[in-house]
């Protein structure tokens, strides 16, 4: 279900690394939890973002939830479809609704994300609070 | 299933549409007294570069057509007069019809804020009264009626909060809400320039007391809590929890919007509350009005006095009233003029029509309406905390989503056995809550009814729970895309 | 009790089904040293007449009897006794805040007409459903610029309405915003120069007022450029909207925001009150307070709803745009109402006529001698400089029955002996030239003075 090439965070996104740039987005979980989304707020190309704090909001009718940086970087692109087409995070959140590419500040930062089978495991754990 | 709905027949279904869709070219609905000095060209007494040709796209419509037109409109909504509305914390009571009039009264309804104050006695009389009663009901020492809402009010409690700490030396950082708070406590905070650090409650419901004794730092501005809590229940250590704040220099805010459980019964001045809010269009009868205008009086101990937002009615010693400016250590004005006065106009009308005696009544029937309720229902839902409420009940839709189904849905079914839903997943502590107040303008008879169509929903989840699922069935419209409405918006209408 | 529907014995069985003896064990959650043992201090119970007695009492002790120039962010306006009649249906003002929307369309459709109405009038994109009032709409507006431009420093005209600026002041105290004040010139607008002068890149934006409080027009178009050329945003309040039906609204603003307090709403000693905001769609989703939204239902049928609520408190509790939880519902329904009454010939007449009634004061009051030391155009009020002490000359007049207008030196103390004077529909010319004439009796008394004082020093 979740794919195995991407790195996971508990606040559920999910980062997908090649080399030194890294693509990050929400996680089916998320979109689940969320519900219909009605409107992203991103970063711009040039923004810098910092692991574990807050680099935009998605927000659907009744709730609006932070999105949390995997990893320090510095914002090199920016999904253009979500602007008109939110709907696709519910769609294919692992896919065409990426949220932002960065450049990595450093690629050691990787090391303390979940595998796919961790986040399984931690959010089968969640479920069953 | 068409058996048990016997109060449900079809919702006036007039057709209507927006009134820039009904208007056309060459119609007024008003005729303009005859002007008795000369006519000026707009034009030429403004300028070219300042005048205005047209209102574009405003409504041509004659009177008659307005007329039928929000009239229809009104056949489309539920109020107080209508029915049962138990919304919890919303405080749904009877709206009497003698206030309307009274605001209305000529030198009342008409007199300006700036008028000289030799000619404004009776309204500073009226604001001056008002206050009064209030700082009676809550044992408080001041009251100021100067903030337009309950949330108003609390930016207004805890600005003053903040003042009389800095004066003290230290402003401090952090003010201290139960996660069971309403939604509008954490935004007042912030305005404030304090962070929020949240509290847990303990199993019943309640402030835990050993949570609080290690949130309650040096830190700490104060405590922001509702009393009774959002699910009705009374915290039983209320004097130990101030007592708590008070210790390590803190203060107390409450939120009243749950006073209709307390007048006449208890004062908030007694718990060691030291600011706290009113809601004048909860507990004192100004009517909701779709949606405001409401009243937020704060109330004070001596302590915080001379923070209040100034002005400040005055009784001098002849007897008449005045607006005293000199405040110094006021946080400043929270609005222009002097808050909702024709909101306080109805509240004392409705402390005038009670007096004490009735208020008092009116406090024991509205706990008493809400614990029969309470009684009559918690087979049918489950009860998150059983033990007696206080002015509100708050059940959970675990049973019912087990079938899929949750507390939005029965909410829209009740719509079709012609009552109003109660208040739908809120508080957030308590999952799929369904909050029910049903105030004490409940009668028995009305209350019968509403717990009749609430068996009857749980056994339709029981038999058919898609059915509940597409409810309601009777309203004008069927459940609205919400979703479509927040992705493109649309706000107005254009040719 | 007349407004409690149950009888002793509804209650006896209430009561009992609770499984509970006694009312008082109801209220065993609360401590007893804690309760209140006796009655409270508080007066009545009052029967029905006896209310309408007292308040009628308090009634008579007003200015119900004066003819008023008084305006300064209250207007009189007459009121068609339609809007009464339609808000008095208790659907409408017994109803709660339309979050069930099938059950509430009649609010939410008047709301829409609301936002409507006000957009068309601004010549804004989209505005919200009301806010508590003028002063706080226009706080709110200051909020949201900040917001948006993430900058720290507000430029204010000094003509923006005093109250309001305070009510500003209270809300930003605590925000790390400095506030700095731009002085008017001798037109009565803004100083152009000054506010090119004190625009740096840390100022989110600027605030102006028109008609000002001073009555004057502002030069919108010119202040606009010096301020979107500096990346600020522009945001017009109006306290006197009724001036958009004549004057051209502030388009090149990026928020405008103010009082509609005169569509339809009692003066009623300063509230309730409806305050709004309107902006450009691209802030659409910065602006607080409420917002009703077109949408469908499963059938395809049109409707409405609250919309974007994620903005409002309850939804982001400490990050929301504001702490706003209601609008004005109510007022703005009568606004509504009123707007749809006037209609566009209505409101173009009253504007006209309001006009007319203004200058046709100012020119009496000239006529006696008096100064209009303000030269830009102006809609229903003005500043007028006494003959003599404005004090004194305030006191004829409301020995006359007529309140003069507002005393500036209370706001301004520059100008000293100097009224703010608001001619409305609602004054006749018998009580102008009346007025006028008070005025030629203060300016022969007040140049028989200087003669006098001429006399004494020559001699």
């Amino acid at each position: 279900m979740y794919p195995q090439e991407f790195l996971y965070t508990k606040e559920h996104e999910w980062i997908r690394v090649d080399e030194e740039v890294g693509t990050v987005g929400i996680t089916d979980f998320a979109q689940k939890e969320l519900g219909d989304v009605v409107f992203v707020e991103l970063p711009k190309v040039g923004d810098h973002v910092t692991a574990g704090e807050s680099f935009g909001t998605v927000e659907s009718v009744k709730a609006v939830s932070e999105l949390f940086a995997p990893v320090d970087g510095e914002v090199i692109g920016v999904n253009p479809k979500l602007q008109n087409s939110p709907e696709m995070l519910n769609a294919d959140p692992h896919g065409e609704a990426w949220l932002i590419r960065i450049h990595l500040a450093d690629r050691r930062d990787t090391e303390k994300l979940l595998s796919a089978d961790e986040y399984e495991a931690y959010i089968a754990e969640k479920k069953s609070e | 299933m068409k058996d048990r709905i016997r109060n449900a027949r079809p919702h006036v279904t007039r057709n209507e549409n927006l009134i820039f869709e009904r208007s056309t070219p060459g119609k007024s609905g008003v005729d303009l007294a005859v002007l008795d000095v000369p006519a000026v060209s707009g034009e030429q007494t403004l300028g070219a570069d300042y005048f205005r040709r047209e209102v574009e796209g405003f409504p041509e419509i004659s009177e008659l057509e307005v007329i039928r037109h929000f009239t229809r409109l009104s056949t489309w909504n539920y109020g107080v007069d209508t029915g049962l509305y138990p919304l919890g914390s919303c405080t749904m009571k009877y709206n009497p019809r003698v206030n309307e009039v009274v605001a209305r009264l000529e030198g009342l309804a008409t007199d300006h804020p700036y008028a000289p104050e030799p000619l404004a006695q009776g309204c500073l009389r009226v604001l001056h009264e008002t206050a009064r009663c209030l700082a009676e009901i809550t044992g408080m020492d001041a009251v100021s009626l100067q903030p337009a809402a309950g949330a108003h009010g609390e930016l207004t409690g805890i600005l003053m909060i903040r003042a009389c700490l800095a004066e003290r030396g230290n402003p401090r950082k952090v003010i201290l809400i139960p996660d069971s708070a309403h939604g509008t406590n954490p935004a007042s905070v912030s305005i404030s320039g304090y962070e929020v650090r949240n509290i847990k409650s303990n199993a019943q419901g309640c402030v835990d007391l050993a949570g609080l004794e290690q949130a309650m730092t040096e830190e700490v501005a104060g405590l922001m809590l509702t009393n009774p809590n959002t699910l009705g229940i009374f915290e039983p250590q209320i004097h130990e929890i101030a007592e708590i704040v008070h210790a390590r220099g803190g203060l107390m805010y409450m939120d009243g919007a749950n006073m209709n459980a307390l007048v006449g019964l208890a004062r908030p001045a007694s718990f060691g509350v030291d600011v706290m809010h009113l809601n004048l269009h909860k507990t004192f009868t100004t009517p909701h009005g779709g949606g405001g205008p409401g009243s937020g009086p704060v109330a004070v101990r001596k302590v915080l006095e001379p923070y209040l937002p100034a002005p400040v009615i005055e009784q001098t010693a002849d007897g008449t009233y005045r607006l005293d400016y000199d405040r110094p250590r006021s946080i400043g004005r929270v609005r222009a003029f002097y808050g909702n006065f024709g909101m306080a106009v109805r509240a004392l009308a409705y402390i005038l029509a009670n007096g004490a005696a009735g208020l008092r009544q009116t406090t024991e029937d509205a706990v008493l309406t809400a614990n029969y309720v309470l009684a009559r229902l918690k087979d049918a839902f489950d009860l998150p905390y059983d033990r007696p409420c206080m002015h509100e009940c708050v059940f959970s839709d675990k049973r019912q989503a087990a079938r899929g189904v949750r507390t939005m849905d029965i909410a829209k079914r009740l719509i079709d056995y012609g009552f109003h839903p109660y208040t739908t997943a809120f508080p957030l502590i308590v999952s799929g809550a369904l909050m029910i107040e049903p105030t004490e303008s409940a009668s028995k008879a009305e209350l019968d009814e509403f717990i009749e169509a609430m068996r009857s929903i749980a056994l339709e989840v029981e038999e058919d729970p898609q059915f509940v699922l597409k409810a309601p069935y009777t309203t004008r419209v069927t459940r609205l895309d919400e979703v479509t409405a927040a992705r493109k918006p649309i706000l107005r209408w254009k040719p | 009790m007349r407004y409690l529907p149950n009888s002793p014995a509804d209650r006896a069985a209430m009561l009992e089904a609770t499984g509970h003896r006694s009312v008082d064990e109801l209220f065993e959650q609360i401590p007893d040293e804690l309760k209140v043992h006796g009655p409270l201090n508080l007066p009545g119970p009052l029967a029905e007449s006896e209310i309408v007695e007292f308040f009628r009492a308090a009634a008579s002790q007003s200015a119900r009897k004066h003819a008023s120039f008084l305006g300064a962010g209250a207007y009189s306006h007459y009121r068609p006794v339609v809007v009464d009649s339609l808000l008095s249906r208790g659907e409408f003002f017994t109803a709660y805040t339309p979050y069930q929307a099938e059950l509430a369309q009649g609010t939410l459709q008047a709301m829409f007409e609301f936002q409507t109405l006000i957009a068309q009038l601004t010549g804004m994109d989209v505005s919200n459903a009301s806010l508590y009032d003028g002063s706080t709409a226009t706080t709110e507006a200051v909020l949201m610029a900040l917001r948006i431009t993430r900058r720290q420093e507000v430029l204010v005209a000094r003509t923006l309405h005093p109250e309001y600026r305070q009510v500003l002041a209270t809300y930003v105290q605590h925000q790390g915003i400095a506030v700095r004040e731009i002085p008017y010139g001798g037109s009565g607008q803004v100083d152009l120069d000054q506010l090119s002068a004190a625009l740096t890149p840390r100022v989110a934006a600027v605030v102006i007022q028109s008609p000002n409080f001073l009555g004057a027009l502002e030069q919108v178009r010119q202040v606009s450029e010096l301020t979107h050329r500096n990346q600020s945003l522009l945001i017009v309040t109006v306290t006197e909207p009724l001036s958009l039906a004549i004057t051209q609204p502030p388009g090149e603003a990026d928020i405008v925001c103010g009082e509609a307090q005169s569509f339809g709403v009692p003066v009623a000693f300063g509230g309730p009150y409806v305050g709004f905001l309107a902006c450009r769609e691209k802030f659409l989703r910065q602006m607080p307070g409420r917002l009703i939204g077109q949408t469908a239902d499963t059938e395809g049928r049109r409707g409405f709803v609250l919309t974007l609520a994620t903005r409002e408190q309850h939804i982001r509790r400490e990050k929301a745009t504001s702490n706003i939880c209601t609008n004005q519902s109510l007022c703005a329904l009568a606004a509504t109402i009123y707007l749809c009454l006037l209609g566009k010939h209505g409101l173009r007449a009253l504007a006209e006529q309001n006009l007319a009634k203004a200058h046709y004061a100012a020119d009496q009051l000239v006529a006696t001698g008096s100064a209009l030391p303000f030269s830009a155009p102006f809609f229903n009020e003005f500043v007028v400089r006494t003959p003599g002490d404005s004090h004194e000359l305030l006191a004829a007049l409301e020995a006359q029955q007529i309140l003069g207008g507002l005393d500036l030196e209370r706001f301004y103390p520059e100008l000293k002996n100097h009224l703010l004077v608001c001619a409305t529909e609602t004054v006749s010319r018998t009580v102008i030239d009346r007025m006028a004439a008070v005025y030629q009796s203060a300016a022969g008394g007040a140049s028989a003075q200087a003669v006098g004082a001429g006399r004494n020093t020559s001699s």
